[in-house]
């Protein structure tokens, strides 16, 4: 059978091209009826809802201060209560997950379109700046995250513009890795060489072949990587390092909670679960993608 | 007959045993088979025939989703196919032993290979680890093994594949079987190692009167050491008998074809290396599985099952199951 | 086995090396007088003086680089802005109370992790497998600082089971023990999560090598077969993973530690952040950088001694 597809040229043809939608079904499919992607893909659209309608839907102004309800429990006007500021709390997760989905979104982006330059270059490339990449690449990643982070913060101050960098330093290096080794190794695959020999231009091979290629794993890798991206933006923020305090944050939430927590649990509360829900149903929804389409890229992330 | 004679009953019977995957797809389909004392049966056939399958049914060492149906396997007359769990633990070593293809894999790599064949002992609870190590020692010397002592505390990484396979020998006559399952023993090996072990198993039968059921798909291997050879295609035994009557007279057209193959008896002036076209089909339910790569094709082969033949019905019964033979 | 350690060793002192380089360019690629980014608006003109003499900011930039770089080599990382003791000093006090943490939280990691791992595998396809896999999963995804907050609640604050605040008495082992627990469990669960899964996936690889049907065949049980041949292989997996993992443990000790008030590594940098202490924050970075990095050689080195075809082959 080898023998015969190699006679008929099926593999020099670009594996991406055939019957593309019809596959896409497909896996839409094996990701929402497995346990894993049922309940991460139920999560992942409760969160984005959430996250596009927030303004629309929350009952009150997250900002607006009441200091005659402070901490107060849980009613008909406040269905979660309300913090020591007497901010309607319901409201707060609600915007939180759309300032939430947002930083982890425009970061996620930009960090895509910083690695995928970079990893075709390098994997593309010449062999020296290939191993000057690969040793910068090396260096980023065994800066501790956290301590990078505050590095960071240190120097430029709090802000959504410096939580987006911490992110984008962080995962620029593992993607662009991914996309370098996905490159190498099409590189030496026939469809590419058939290109070559056909004198095909540089910026036709990279973007006409490797990049769609490509994009596939980086996809499913960046997938991986939201509910850490959104920990990140949380854990900053609840050090009072991530967003400006009074933009409501889980993150923030968790921190005022933090502050209260011996007289009440319910902020903490409010500010947790849904992080939880949301780290656990992209993660979810991630491992159940990448079983779907790339079973090969079982990276198994870290704590 | 076999309850009058006690000394000939068989190690191994079995009959109309059918082995699938999952309940659906069929890799072995109502083969019937006999191992008495002392016999060396050999089992050959191309690779996807489904004789590693069969081997491999004999110890119930298939994964759970394989369903094995039939009449009867029966190991040492106990039957395998109502055994529980315990019994056929029971039965793994003393009842049958097997020894497998890649000896480089067959021992865990990070333990040495004392350790592995002090625990292949489980058995011998009532022997001090001094004394088992004492039989091992003696076993390896056996099979022929320099310096055993040494071996005990290596790690197979060490140790050549014709050593391991020595080795993995040792350990399988360690248990005192009644049947040694060797399947494909010598495949991954180079032609003095295999020629070495093939004398080593010839002897084993002769001293110890351990039956050996013998996988290969090497003609050569299974006329140098077989009593009697089952051809096996597609799934199903389609010629038994002696080696000697199977050899000088093969009735089976897939067997014909398959001695043709043979390098060692292609003759010298022969223009074209001749060759079985197509692939070996999945188990068929009705007909000759062959009929379709078949140069002897009859109307009724797609049709009807062919029938058991006797071919010489002498002692040991020469058998084809194709319509030709049919007298 | 020794051009292996020191092959080891040198890659990680490259990496180290452009650790500080990076650390000294992104002090130099901020806008604005260096002095006012690392001390803070509220310092005193003094203070950015004494500041910009020790880090030699009137020199070239190479020049600075290569200060830098030799007071790196001699030990010297620097002072602490304020109350002006070397910051090496500084972070060997608070080290032992983050490296005590860590090690408390890869027990629990291990030890329940091997556990939950050992568990799928022995009821492989059927429910506890999957809800471990379940389990396990979201373990790994759930912030390490949302759990911490979450036992303090329960834990501490509701059920008054165990302290909330600090790391106990000095010589009150017991007490100190009981102040380790909820912070080094927060801490450790992810990894629980993490090792469970590296066990069950190594362990099913394992039962499906030709060898353990070797010792099937020869009646041996499964239990030996899971617990002496396939954990072994699993564990193997485990520790190179674990021994790497060391280093993130000890820098995934900053909420815990903030989160429970409790002396150490992290609570240090946070303090250090927020006074805008630069010299101790970027100091800590490095330090943190080379634990991670020594840790790795670590995992190299024991991963290759353990397993026999690499031991020799080295």
């Amino acid at each position: 059978m080898v023998v015969m597809e190699i006679n008929t040229g099926t593999s020099i043809r670009n594996p991406v091209e055939p019957g593309f939608l019809r596959r896409a079904g497909r896996v839409a499919s094996q990701v929402f009826f497995t346990p894993l992607g049922g309940i991460g893909c139920t999560l992942v659209l409760l969160i984005l809802v959430i996250a596009l309608f927030a303004p629309a839907l929350a009952p009150y102004s997250p900002t607006a201060i009441n200091v005659k309800e402070r901490l107060a429990d849980p009613s008909l006007h406040h269905l979660l209560g309300t913090d020591q500021l007497g901010r309607d709390l319901l409201s707060r997760v609600m915007v939180g997950t759309q300032t939430a989905m947002m930083v982890a979104m425009s970061a996620l982006s930009i960090a895509l379109l910083a690695a995928l330059p970079l990893g075709l270059i390098a994997g593309y490339g010449p062999r020296w700046l290939d191993a000057c990449l690969i040793l910068v690449f090396d260096s980023l990643s065994s800066l501790p995250m956290i301590m990078l982070g505050l590095a960071i913060v240190v120097l430029l101050g709090p802000g959504i513009p410096t939580v987006i960098l911490v992110i984008v330093i962080y995962s620029v290096p593992s993607y662009a890795r991914l996309v370098r080794t996905q490159t190498l190794s099409l590189k030496s695959r026939d469809f590419i060489k058939a290109e070559q020999a056909m004198n095909a231009s540089t910026p036709r091979i990279l973007f006409g072949h490797l990049l769609p290629n490509v994009i596939g794993p980086l996809l499913i890798l960046a997938c991986l990587d939201i509910s850490t991206v959104i920990t990140l933006e949380a854990g900053l923020s609840f050090l009072g390092l991530g967003v400006k305090p009074q933009v409501p944050s889980w993150g923030n939430i968790l921190s005022d909670g933090f502050s209260v927590i011996r007289s009440t649990a319910l902020p903490v509360i409010a500010g947790g679960v849904p992080l939880i829900l949301a780290t656990i149903g992209f993660t979810f929804f991630g491992e159940a993608l990448r079983d779907a389409l790339d079973p090969k890229l079982a990276r198994e992330r870290k704590p | 007959m076999t309850d009058q004679m006690p000394v000939t009953s068989p190690v191994l019977e079995m009959r109309d045993v059918s082995i699938s995957y999952s309940g659906i797809i069929p890799a072995v389909t109502g083969v019937d088979l006999l191992v008495r004392p002392g016999e060396i049966v050999g089992i050959i056939g191309e690779s996807g025939s489904g004789k590693s399958t069969l081997a491999q049914s004999i110890l119930g060492l298939l994964p759970e989703t394989v369903k094995i149906s039939g009449q009867k396997l029966a190991l040492s007359g106990v039957d395998l196919l109502a055994a529980s769990d315990s019994t056929l633990r029971n039965l793994r070593g003393p009842a049958a032993a097997m020894i497998f293809q890649n000896p480089m894999t067959t021992f865990s790599p990070l333990h040495t290979l004392g350790r592995q064949l002090m625990d292949l002992l489980w058995r011998e609870r009532h022997l001090s680890t001094l004394e088992k190590r004492q039989m091992i020692l003696v076993a390896l010397q056996d099979v022929g093994l320099p310096d055993p002592a040494a071996r005990l505390e290596a790690y197979p990484f060490q140790l050549s594949g014709g050593m391991l396979q020595r080795v993995a020998i040792a350990a399988a006559l360690l248990m005192r079987p009644s049947l040694l399952v060797a399947d494909e023993p010598t495949t991954a090996l180079d032609v003095t190692m295999e020629a070495q072990i093939l004398h080593l198993m010839r002897e084993i039968r002769n001293k110890a009167g351990v039956s050996i059921l013998m996988i290969s798909h090497h003609l050569g291997v299974i006329a140098e050491l077989c009593d009697r050879v089952a051809v096996m295609y597609a799934g199903r035994i389609v010629e038994e008998g002696p080696v000697e009557t199977i050899f000088a007279d093969p009735r089976h057209p897939y067997t014909k074809a398959l001695f043709a193959c043979e390098p060692a008896l292609i003759s010298d002036t022969a223009m074209r290396l001749p060759v079985i076209g197509g692939e070996v089909p999945r188990p068929v339910d009705v007909g000759c599985g062959f009929a379709g790569r078949c140069s002897q094709v009859l109307d009724c082969c797609s049709v009807l099952s062919p029938p058991w033949v006797a071919v010489h019905n002498t002692d040991a019964p020469h058998l084809s199951r194709c319509h030709r033979s049919a007298p | 086995m020794t051009i292996f350690v020191i092959r080891r060793v040198g890659l990680a002192a490259i990496i180290l090396l452009i650790v500080a380089i990076l650390l000294f360019s992104m002090m130099h690629l901020i806008p604005g007088d260096p002095t006012v980014v690392a001390l803070g608006p509220r310092s005193t003109p003094e203070m950015r003086e004494a500041f910009r003499e020790m880090m030699g900011l009137d020199q070239p930039i190479l020049k600075q680089l290569a200060l830098y770089l030799g007071r790196l080599a001699e030990g010297n990382l620097g002072e602490d802005v304020w109350s002006r003791r070397p910051v090496l000093t500084i972070i060997f006090e608070v080290l032992p109370y983050t490296v005590t943490l860590a090690l408390a939280s890869f027990l629990w990691a291990v030890t329940l992790g091997i556990f939950l791992g050992c568990l799928a595998v022995v009821h492989h396809g059927r429910w506890p497998d999957w809800l471990i896999g379940l389990l396990s999963v979201g373990f790994v995804a759930v912030p390490s600082f949302v759990v911490a907050l979450y036992s303090l609640l329960i834990f501490a604050v509701s059920l008054n089971w165990l302290p909330a605040i600090g790391a106990g008495a000095p010589g009150d082992i017991v007490g100190q023990l009981k102040a380790l627990v909820l912070p080094s469990f927060a801490i450790g669960l992810g990894w629980v999560g993490y090792v469970a899964r590296l066990v069950r996936a190594a362990m099913i690889e394992a039962m499906g090598e030709n060898y353990t049907r070797t010792l099937r065949s020869f009646g041996v049980s499964e239990r030996r077969i899971i617990y002496r041949y396939a954990l072994r292989q699993a564990l193997l997996a485990v520790l190179s993973v674990i021994a790497i993992g060391f280093g993130g443990l000890l820098t995934g000790s900053v909420f815990a530690e903030i989160v429970f008030s409790r002396p150490g590594l992290g609570k240090m940098t946070y303090d250090a952040v927020m006074s805008r202490n630069y010299p101790l924050v970027m100091g800590t970075v490095l330090v943190t950088s080379a634990l991670y990095v020594t840790c790795m050689i670590i995992a190299d080195v024991i991963t290759a001694w353990i397993d026999p075809r690499v031991r020799s082959a080295l």
